[in-house]
């Protein structure tokens, strides 16, 4: 038996099969997830995927919040399914409030495609355990609103508390607060990033490296082992 | 027929680059003395029957989880009398 893992699509959601090829490469399966559809089909974790959902109206993420599907998720993160939001994802689980802070368009004004490199801060979430803490990783980082944001109280609580999982390394791409890339709540269930681990699964394909492939088969171990 | 303005700002501590951005290119435009700009958003809710503090209090409720992000913005909310409407 191997491990149910559903991404979301939203109209406007740009990386939803890659992300469901990632979960394949990793040895689960994926389930698609519709954003109308309070259903989440019993999937045992679920992947909340890049692009822009609803145009990014409002703000980013702020629409797709309120969506059918949401509430499902909402609801069950908080009961602690494993959640994982990858740059548009991040983006609806800062709005959704099941992550603290909020992003906002980068600092330069620009859209910005790059490698990224990263450290792994924390390796004891859901969707790192395949990580070693301070690894350094290089996976693609493609966005319009990345620049995390939140007040000095919470950012000094993240860091106490050990939940800034990614850091920016080297470069800081959008502007983002202490160069967090990405956060976890307080159970660990649910982590949001800015960069996009779905296009490094492959030796072939974006950064010629499988950087973004532990997060997969993190997650993939949990399940199965649970 | 009556309007409701919301006006969403983000918080004073947060860095607003597109404000800055307008503020940059004030002086090359001939508009000088602006010292600073941050840049915001304007919603008008056209409101079908009265406002009244229960119409109110809902487009508050509206503004603070759905117009604003409250994390990063504050909000206004006032009536505007629209033009021609009182006979």
């Amino acid at each position: 038996m191997t491990a149910r893992i559903g991404v979301v699509t939203f109209p406007g959601s740009l990386d939803d099969r890659d992300t469901q090829r990632a979960i394949r490469l990793a040895g689960a399966e994926p389930v698609a997830l519709w954003h109308k559809d309070k259903d989440l089909k019993q999937v045992d974790a679920v992947v909340l995927p890049g692009g822009f959902s609803y145009g990014d109206y409002l703000r980013a993420g702020a629409i797709s919040r309120f969506s059918p599907v949401m509430e499902t998720v909402i609801e069950q993160a908080k009961a602690g399914l494993p959640v994982l939001g990858i740059c548009n994802g991040f983006q609806v689980l800062t709005e959704a409030h099941l992550l603290p802070g909020a992003m906002l368009g980068n600092n330069h004004l620009h859209f910005i495609c790059r490698d990224q490199k990263l450290r792994v801060e924390h390796a004891d979430t859901a969707w790192t355990s395949d990580y070693t803490a301070g690894q350094e990783i290089r996976i693609p980082l493609k966005n319009m609103d990345g620049r995390y944001v939140a007040d000095s109280y919470t950012l000094d609580q993240l860091e106490a508390e050990g939940r800034v999982v990614f850091r920016y390394l080297d470069f800081n791409p959008n502007g983002s607060l202490r160069d967090i890339a990405g956060i976890t709540n307080e159970a660990g269930n649910v982590v949001g990033l800015m960069p996009h681990p779905e296009h490094a699964v492959e030796p072939l394909i974006g950064t010629g490296r499988t950087d973004g492939l532990p997060f997969f088969t993190s997650i993939l171990k949990k399940l199965v082992n649970a | 027929m009556a309007r409701v303005v919301v006006d969403v700002m983000l918080k004073p501590e947060i860095l607003d680059p597109q404000g800055q951005a307008v503020q940059r290119a004030l002086p090359r435009l001939g508009f000088d003395g602006i010292s600073d700009v941050r840049q915001g958003k304007r919603f008008e809710l056209e409101v079908e029957g009265p406002v009244d503090e229960a119409a109110l209090a809902r487009i508050h409720e509206l503004a603070e989880s759905f117009l604003a992000n409250t994390v990063i913005e504050d909000f206004t909310v006032k009536v505007e009398e629209v033009a021609g409407a009182a006979k």
